[in-house]
C-alpha cells in the first residue's frame, strides 16, 4: 500500500514537458477524403441516378417557367383579346389562345402556380400532421396508440375523393385555403401510418436501447436518432404525394368544385379546353402535358430519392 | 378465424355509422334553405306542406333519428329534393347497376392485363418487353383520365369513326370507358406485380428450387407467382375506389347515366338528400370491398391472422 501511494505521489510531480509522444503519426490517422455526411451521401447517389436527375432538371425548368413564364409571354393571363380567339400556336401566342382570346402560354404558367402550390403545400401539410400524429402514437404506444390508429383506420376507409367533394360542397368556398383543407383532411393518414411503423421499428433498435441504457434524455433520443432516421422516408413520401395532390386538384377543378375564374389551374384549364377539344385540341394538349410532365417528374424523382435517402437499400 | 371476421365486421359497422352521421350533420350544417329554389314562389300553405313532407320543419337531431331509423329498418335514404317523387335508394340502385358494367369490366380487364404485363416485364427484366411495359405503366400513372378520355374520343370516334363518342345502350358505348378506366389499374398492377416478382425471385427458396433442377416454368408457376400475387390483393381496395372515383369523370365525359354522373349532377343541383345518399352508398360499397378483401387475404395468407 505504502509503495503504491509513493508511486502515484511521484507520478504527479513529473512536469508535463517530460512526456513526449513517440511512434504515433497524427497525420497517418487523418482521413484523406472529406467527410461524407448523410445528405452529402444522398446527394451524391441522387446525382448518379440519371433518370432521377433528369426528372429534377425537368422540374427546375417547369418551376422556372411557372415563376417567369407569365412575364416572358408579354400578356396578362386574364387579358381578353376579341381579335385573337381560338388561335393556334404561333409566334405571337406560343401556345395559342383560348375561346376568349387569352394567351395560353401565360395562362398555362399562371395555372401552374396554383397547381404546384397546392401540390407542395398539400403534401407538406399532410406530412407534418401525419408525422406528428404517427410519432405521438408510436411514442406513447399501448392504448393511446390503439385508439389513434383505430381513428386512422376509420378515416382511411372512407373514399378519399368523397370527403374532398363533401367538404367542397359544404364550405361552398372555392378558395385555395378551403381546397387545401379538403385535400389534406384525411390525406395525412397514410403518412401517419408510415411514420408510426418506422418509429416503432426504430424504438426496438439496438442503438436506441444503448442510448436509453446510457441515460440519454428521451428528447435527445428523439432529436438525434428517431427524427434523422425518419426524415428521409418523409421526404420520399412528400415527393410521391405531390403528384397525387396536383391530380386531385385537377380532378376537382375539372368537376367544377375547384379553382374558379378568374384564377385558374391546370385542371381548370383542361376542363375548359375539353369542351372545345374536337376543334382546338392544342388547348387541352398544353395543360395536360404539364400535368403529365409534373406527375412523371415527381414520381421518378421520388423513386430516385427513395434509393438515395434510404440507407437500408444501399447495395 | 371467426373472431377475426366478427372483429372486421364490427369495424365496418362503426366506420359506416361514423360516415353516415358525419355526412348527415355536415350536410345539415350548410347555411341556407335546401328547398329555397323550389319553395320560393309557392303560396304559404303549399310551402309548409313541402317542408313537412321532407321533415324540414323538425329539428336537425329529430331529422337525424328519422333518417337513421328509415335507413336501418328499410334501407330508405329519403326522397330527392330536386326531383320530388324520386326515391334516393331506387335511383342509386338503378345508377349503380349502370356504373357496374364499365366499372366491373374495367376492373377485370385492368387486373388481368396488368398482371400479365407485370409478369412479362419481370421475366424480361432490362430487355425491350420490360421497357415497353414500364412505359405503359408510367403513362397510366401520369396521364389524367380526362385527358386520356378526350384523346381516345378524338382519334377513335371523331377521326376514325369506329366507336361512338358518347351515349349508353349498346356494347360499343362500353368500349372506350372500359379502356380509360382500366388504364390506371393496368399501370398500377404491372408495376406492382413486376417489383413483387423480382423480390420473390431473389429469395433463397427460388435458388433452392432452381438448384434442385426444377424447370423454369415450374419455378415461376409454383413458387414465384404464388408468392408474388398475395400482396396484390391489398391493392384491390385502392383499385375499386379508383375505378369508382375515376368513373365520376369518365361517366360525365361519355354520358353514361351511372352513379358518378348523377353524383356530380346532384352536387351541381345542390340536391342534399341525393348527395347524402350517394356518399353513404359509396362509402358502404368501399368499406364492404375492404372487408371482403381483408377476409380473403387472411384466408390466403395465414401470417396476417397471427399479427
Amino acid at each position: 500500500m505504502m509503495v503504491n501511494h509513493d508511486v502515484t505521489d511521484r507520478m504527479e510531480n513529473i512536469p508535463d514537458e517530460k512526456f513526449t509522444i513517440i511512434g504515433i503519426d497524427k497525420d497517418a490517422e487523418a482521413p484523406t477524403r472529406p467527410r461524407v455526411g448523410y445528405w452529402r451521401d444522398a446527394w451524391r447517389r441522387l446525382k448518379e441516378n440519371k433518370v432521377a436527375f433528369a426528372a429534377l432538371i425537368i422540374l427546375l425548368i417547369l418551376v422556372f417557367f411557372i415563376l417567369f413564364g407569365p412575364a416572358i409571354s408579354g400578356y396578362e393571363f386574364e387579358q381578353i383579346d376579341a381579335d385573337a380567339i381560338n388561335k393556334g400556336p404561333s409566334a405571337e401566342h406560343w401556345f395559342g389562345t383560348d375561346d376568349l382570346g387569352r394567351d395560353l402560354f401565360a395562362r398555362v404558367w399562371q395555372a401552374g402556380r396554383v397547381s404546384i402550390i397546392i401540390g407542395i403545400l398539400g403534401a407538406v401539410i399532410a406530412s407534418v400532421v401525419g408525422s406528428i400524429y404517427g410519432g405521438i402514437a408510436a411514442y406513447f404506444g399501448g392504448a393511446v396508440d390503439d385508439i389513434m390508429m383505430r381513428i386512422v383506420e376509420v378515416l382511411l376507409s372512407i373514399p378519399y375523393l368523397i370527403i374532398v367533394i363533401l367538404i367542397s360542397v359544404i364550405t361552398d368556398s372555392k378558395s385555395l385555403g378551403t381546397m387545401l383543407v379538403a385535400l389534406t383532411l384525411t390525406g395525412w393518414c397514410g403518412i401517419a401510418r408510415l411514420v408510426r411503423g418506422q418509429m416503432l421499428q426504430l424504438k426496438s433498435q439496438e442503438y436506441v436501447l444503448a442510448a436509453n441504457a446510457l441515460g440519454v434524455a428521451p428528447i435527445k433520443i428523439i432529436l438525434k436518432h428517431m427524427i434523422p432516421n425518419t426524415i428521409g422516408m418523409i421526404i420520399v413520401a412528400i415527393t410521391f404525394d405531390i403528384p397525387g395532390y396536383i391530380f386531385s386538384e385537377a380532378f376537382l377543378s375539372y368537376v367544377g368544385l375547384g379553382i374558379q375564374p378568374p384564377s385558374t389551374s391546370w385542371g381548370a384549364l383542361a376542363s375548359a379546353a375539353q369542351q372545345n377539344f374536337m376543334f382546338y385540341p392544342y388547348q387541352l394538349m398544353f395543360p395536360a402535358l404539364m400535368i403529365a410532365l409534373t406527375m412523371l417528374s415527381f414520381t421518378l424523382l421520388g423513386d430516385g430519392l427513395r434509393d438515395a435517402l434510404d440507407p437500408k437499400l444501399r447495395k | 378465424m371467426a373472431k377475426f371476421i366478427v372483429k372486421r365486421i364490427g369495424y365496418m359497422l362503426v366506420t359506416l355509422f361514423i360516415v353516415v352521421t358525419a355526412t348527415f350533420f355536415l350536410m345539415h350544417s350548410i347555411p341556407g334553405d335546401p328547398l329555397a329554389h323550389m319553395a320560393r314562389n309557392l303560396p304559404e300553405q303549399t310551402r309548409e306542406n313541402y317542408y313537412e313532407k321532407y321533415g324540414l320543419d323538425k329539428s336537425t337531431s329529430e331529422q337525424y333519428l328519422i333518417f337513421m331509423k328509415n335507413l336501418v329498418t328499410k334501407g330508405d335514404l329519403g326522397e330527392s329534393l330536386r326531383y320530388p317523387g324520386r326515391e334516393v335508394t331506387d335511383t342509386l340502385l338503378t345508377n349503380a347497376s349502370v356504373s357496374a358494367q364499365p366499372g366491373g369490366l374495367a376492373l377485370l380487364a385492368g387486373i388481368a392485363i396488368g398482371i400479365l404485363l407485370g409478369i412479362v416485364a419481370a421475366l424480361n427484366k432490362n430487355r425491350w418487353p420490360d421497357y415497353i411495359v414500364m412505359f405503359i405503366a408510367i403513362l397510366g400513372i401520369t396521364v389524367p383520365v380526362f385527358v386520356l378520355a378526350s384523346v381516345l374520343q378524338y382519334f377513335l370516334s371523331v377521326k376514325l369513326m369506329v366507336l361512338p363518342t358518347t351515349g349508353w345502350g349498346s356494347w360499343q358505348n362500353v368500349v372506350l370507358p372500359v379502356i380509360v378506366l382500366s388504364f390506371g389499374t393496368i399501370a398500377t398492377y404491372a408495376r406492382y406485380v413486376k417489383s413483387n416478382m423480382l423480390d420473390v425471385m431473389g429469395q433463397d427458396y427460388i435458388l433452392t428450387a432452381e438448384a434442385k433442377g426444377v424447370s423454369k416454368l415450374n419455378v415461376v408457376k409454383k413458387h414465384v407467382l404464388k408468392n408474388a400475387f398475395l400482396p396484390c390483393m391489398t391493392l384491390l381496395v385502392g383499385q375499386v375506389s379508383g375505378i369508382f372515383t375515376g368513373s365520376f369523370v369518365v361517366e360525365k365525359i361519355f354520358g353514361i347515366p351511372g352513379l358518378g354522373f348523377y353524383y356530380i349532377n346532384s352536387i351541381n343541383d345542390r340536391d342534399y338528400t341525393m348527395i347524402i345518399g350517394t356518399t353513404v352508398f359509396a362509402a358502404a360499397l368501399f368499406v364492404f370491398v375492404q372487408l371482403v378483401v381483408d377476409i380473403a387475404y387472411s384466408i390466403m395468407d395465414p401470417r396476417i391472422r397471427v399479427k
